[in-house]
């Protein structure tokens, strides 16, 4: 393992989540679903809420740690911890946080949580409206380049040019989160199922993503639970052991006005190659994956950077066969993930990766001892995880 | 009084201000004279946008704004539907360029491709900045 010292240390023995939401339609606020959401996790594992010492999340949840602890009486908090950077990209940095809080022994049962209503806060997609603007956004704004769906598919088109990348690679991605969805009843998308033809007919967002091509918009919480390995053997749920977890950009990544030298890159590339030395295994031994899918086209070069394919191998490996459980070659998103069970910023990918290791899922991989998780595509930074049973 | 001047994108987007803290100040002036400039570094030469205090390359703090030409290479572009922002609602499809220049050490730029916005321009082709005066502020496009 080298200079890495995480592996097999930490374990997550709790998952939860809310029910899961279109936008608007959660009946109560935020704040009370991250409160569910965690109190579902910790009866997961089986432990007292006043067990839990530590809070961790990502994307400037707005549910913060303090309140969280007030609320739900926690007797004393030893760790609160945010990752930087908004959207997905801090969704296994986050349990990367809480990992090395616990196996440093600052806190001994650290939950990672998101909360999102969209429906109660502003929406992701649209920009607010103003009449001038400063600073980076001053060189993309008043050309009408507002939001991810835009910048990714700047940086999609270019990999597609590259590499001869087209729609089915895309479309692949999306049927196989719709695929799954209809096997988990969680699932926002559950008993919604997409064909191409829908696929294809569907509108244009910003080509090349049709309107199929783009996660949804939901309202709900998702948390999970880490504690040290050692007192994993007593609680209630079947141990999932953290075998790595990072956060990382490479050069330059956040440079403004597309600026990025590695542009046509999901920014993996010097985070995988790290992940699979602290987890001391290859791309190979991987059974599942859950790469966070804010648009689909970002999925195939996450995929690349993760060492499934080459560059120019998306074609052959990206189809809904190779993409889909329980025979695929590399099955994706297997709970749905963020264009059909619910956007939850990615943290459904990582309970739906622990749901692989016990067995549990709604479209189990049979035999799966390790999934692999990575959060946040072409934002800085990114961050992953792998699990093992 | 003068035509109502054709702007590529409909009136009431965001217009760009340069920073209160004067870091971009010459970028917006000089797009106003109808210059493109793009920040170099006086001690390594490396050039650098988005503009920022510092040189990513040698760390030094004297960064100075030079004068390149504005013709660059598409290097990716989209054609965007949806209206993102409440003055493109009835705008129709517009088509985002990123621009490579080859003599600013490769920094990108964003605008406009000008033009039909059905049309599909090759990757790599050659382009030229265009300036689009506006009342407070001109674009680059």
């Amino acid at each position: 393992m080298g200079e890495y010292g995480i592996k097999d240390k930490v374990a997550i023995v709790g998952i939860g989540e809310t029910t899961y939401y279109k936008r608007g339609q959660a009946p109560v606020s935020e704040f009370q679903l991250a409160c569910e959401a965690i109190l579902r996790a910790v009866a997961d594992a089986g432990i007292e809420v006043s067990e839990l010492d530590g809070f961790a999340s990502y994307s400037n949840d707005r549910n913060d740690a303090a309140r969280l602890a007030t609320a739900l009486g926690v007797p004393h908090y030893a760790w609160a911890s945010m990752v930087w950077g908004g959207g997905g990209g801090g969704g296994s940095g986050a349990v990367a946080q809480a990992a090395a809080a616990v196996a440093a022994g600052y806190a001994r049962y650290v939950v990672v949580f998101r909360a999102l209503a969209q429906g109660q806060f502003g929406r992701f997609g649209q920009a607010a409206p103003l009449q001038t603007i400063s600073g980076p956004n001053a060189y993309t704004w008043p050309y009408g380049l507002f939001v991810p769906a835009q910048w990714v598919a700047l940086r999609v088109r270019r990999f597609m040019h590259e590499h001869r990348m087209t729609q089915d690679a895309l479309a692949a991605v999306v049927l196989a989160d719709y695929h799954h969805a209809q096997r988990n009843p969680r699932a926002v998308m559950y008993g919604r199922p997409l064909t191409r033809e829908q696929y294809d007919r569907s509108r244009w967002i910003v080509e090349p993503f049709h309107l199929y091509d783009c996660c949804m918009e939901n309202d709900g919480a998702a948390a999970l639970i880490l504690t040290s390995a050692e007192r994993a053997r007593d609680t209630r749920a079947k141990p999932v052991y953290v075998m790595a977890a990072a956060q990382g950009a490479p050069y330059r990544a956040a440079a403004t006005a597309e600026n990025s030298p590695d542009y046509a890159s999901s920014h993996f590339k010097t985070l995988a190659p790290r992940l699979y030395e602290m987890a001391g295994i290859g791309p190979k031994d991987v059974d599942v994956v859950q790469m966070y899918e804010h648009f689909s086209g970002a999925v195939p070069i996450s995929l690349v950077e993760h060492g499934f394919c080459e560059p120019d191998g998306v074609m052959e490996l990206c189809t809904l066969e190779n993409l889909t459980a329980p025979n695929g070659k590399l099955p994706l998103h297997t709970s749905g993930g963020n264009m059909a069970e619910c956007y939850m910023h990615g943290l459904e990918l990582i309970n739906e990766a622990v749901r692989q290791c016990r067995g549990e899922s709604a479209a189990q991989v049979p035999e799966a001892k390790i999934a692999l998780v990575a959060s946040g595509p072409m934002v800085s930074p990114a961050s992953d995880l792998i699990v093992h049973r | 009084m003068a035509e109502k001047p054709p702007y590529y994108l409909p009136e009431g987007l965001p217009a760009p201000k340069p920073q209160q803290d004067g870091m971009d100040t010459g970028f917006w002036e000089a797009a106003r004279r109808h210059q493109l400039v793009v920040q170099r570094c006086a001690r390594c030469a490396t050039f650098q946008f988005g503009p920022e205090w510092i040189c990513h390359n040698c760390r030094g703090g004297d960064l100075k704004w030079h004068r390149v030409s504005g013709r660059g290479r598409l290097y990716t572009w989209v054609r965007s539907w949806n209206p993102v922002h409440p003055a493109l609602k009835d705008a129709g499809p517009y088509i985002i360029a990123v621009v490579e220049l080859p003599d600013a050490g490769g920094v990108r730029m964003v605008g406009n491709l000008l033009g039909d916005p059905m049309q599909d321009a090759p990757m790599d082709a050659e382009v030229e900045a265009v300036f689009e005066d506006h009342p407070d502020a001109t674009l680059v496009q």
